[in-house]
């Protein structure tokens, strides 16, 4: 319970100086609408076939625009030592990393849902076919990309070169949630049935579940050295 | 230093037997392949190196689960000497792999579920020394890679059984040859007698790499000293 409190605590406080500061949303979402623009390019826009890879295009930008935010997640806090600080707090850092991943949980989300329909807009896709699959999806998927990201976040949050060195890390491991929310957004998307792709919502929680507790376990020794 | 000069020998000249005899095996005992001729004796240089890579990352992840434990930097030592042993070893696997697949399938490369495994195992061997290379205190250093190290090796198995999965949904542009269905016995023990010696060869060179890291390391303290001074 009391790892829980201090969790929400830190969840709380990052969501509100994201609030109060707007540092890192307006430059996300501009930076996803960006990104859209550029796939623009790529192929007919207009096409048939931008039906069957819109989910792949949509969690592009979705993990372009969340290594944005989760390069921001740690480093905010080297300001003023603020990380020692945190550290040094009573909370355990297994709290603190699951406060900070609720945090970038939360925001993505937001972000995520903000764009949405802008992308419907642009490449003509139906998104509100199936929206509590699709909520779902969103959820479990940014679970998973957010849990390996806090803690690269963390590790990196000290490094030469940590913008680069953050989607380099953490890309390659997320392979398999970004795999499976690309295959059951477009499944969505294109309106087929869901049953067939069942398995992928099993990966999804499965792959959720083993780097949560793996991260939790593990993140004390990357604060605390 | 404290390392027997003896001991030092004994190691490099079995893995050099031991190449010499695998070349022999693959190269004039082994019979040439029916259907797909003499570029089929690239496989005995192709999937011995994938599994030194998956050993390499093993080996790495309990080296880096010790140092954790114990955080003594010799683990340390071990579980940067696997990975980049096992980089080399993953670029063996992934750069013989076209020239088999060029004659045989057509086309250089293509999204499978093993070769996409490979791949991203490399890319996460790279991602792993890269980020070594931006860190300079040495436990700072070790914790962090150890951390990455766990989650990759983890990673890397959820990759191939994902990937498993989502290319049996799709069609594949291509027939991915089962290469350890139906093996003739004779192929085994090329198989085998080369994977045993790319062991020993992958062995030999992680002992080498893990005494540069020792050195390496020391040589930063001592520079580190004389700057205090």
């Amino acid at each position: 319970m009391e790892y829980l409190r201090a969790a929400l605590a830190i969840a709380r406080k990052d969501l509100r100086i994201e609030r109060r500061s707007k540092e890192v949303t307006n430059a996300a979402f501009s930076f996803a609408l960006v990104v859209l623009l550029l796939f623009s390019f790529t192929f007919d826009p207009s096409g048939e076939e931008t039906r069957a890879m819109s989910g792949g295009l949509l969690w592009l930008v979705y993990s372009f625009a969340g290594v944005l935010v989760l390069n921001r997640s740690f480093a905010r806090e080297t300001a003023n030592d603020s990380l020692d600080a945190l550290v040094a707090s009573p909370a355990p850092g297994g709290a603190i990393f699951l406060g900070k991943a609720l945090a970038n949980t939360v925001f993505l989300l937001g972000l995520e849902l903000a764009t949405l329909p802008v992308f419907g807009v642009f490449y003509n896709v139906r998104w509100d076919l199936n929206l509590g699959w699709l909520l779902l999806v969103f959820v479990l998927g940014t679970w998973g990309f957010t849990v390996i990201g806090t803690v690269f976040s963390a590790v990196t949050v000290n490094v030469r070169l940590r913008e680069v060195m953050l989607p380099v890390l953490v890309f390659p491991i997320t392979v398999p949630a970004l795999m499976a929310a690309v295959q059951l957004t477009t499944t969505v998307f294109t309106g087929q049935p869901l049953a067939p792709e069942m398995v992928w919502i099993r990966v999804l929680v499965a792959f959720d579940l083993i780097f949560t507790l793996l991260a939790a376990a593990l993140v004390e020794f990357v604060l605390v050295g | 230093m404290t390392m027997k000069n003896g001991s030092g020998w004994l190691l490099p000249s079995l893995a050099g037997a031991m190449m010499i005899g695998a070349l022999y095996l693959v190269f004039l005992w082994v019979p040439t392949e029916r259907s797909m001729g003499i570029v089929q004796r690239i496989f005995y240089f192709h999937m011995p190196p994938f599994l030194v890579a998956v050993v390499a990352i093993l080996v790495g992840m309990g080296a880096a689960i010790r140092y954790l434990m114990t955080k003594d930097l010799r683990f340390d030592e071990v579980a940067v000497a696997c990975i980049e042993v096992g980089l080399v070893f993953d670029t063996m696997n992934l750069l013989t792999g076209p020239f088999w697949a060029r004659p045989v399938w057509g086309i250089w490369w293509t999204w499978d579920a093993r070769l996409t495994s490979a791949f991203v195992l490399w890319l996460m061997f790279v991602g792993y020394l890269i980020l070594r290379q931006a860190i300079d205190e040495p436990h700072m250093r070790a914790a962090a890679s150890a951390v990455v190290t766990v989650f990759q090796a983890v990673g890397a198995v959820i990759v191939y059984m994902a990937n498993r999965l989502w290319r049996t949904q799709h069609p594949q542009p291509v027939i991915a040859g089962g290469e350890g269905s139906g093996l003739a016995s004779p192929m085994w023990v090329a198989l085998l007698g080369s994977l045993a010696a790319m062991l020993v060869v992958f062995a030999c060179l992680v002992q080498v790499r893990r005494r540069l890291e020792r050195l390496r390391r020391e040589t930063e303290g001592l520079r580190r000293e004389v700057h205090a001074l």
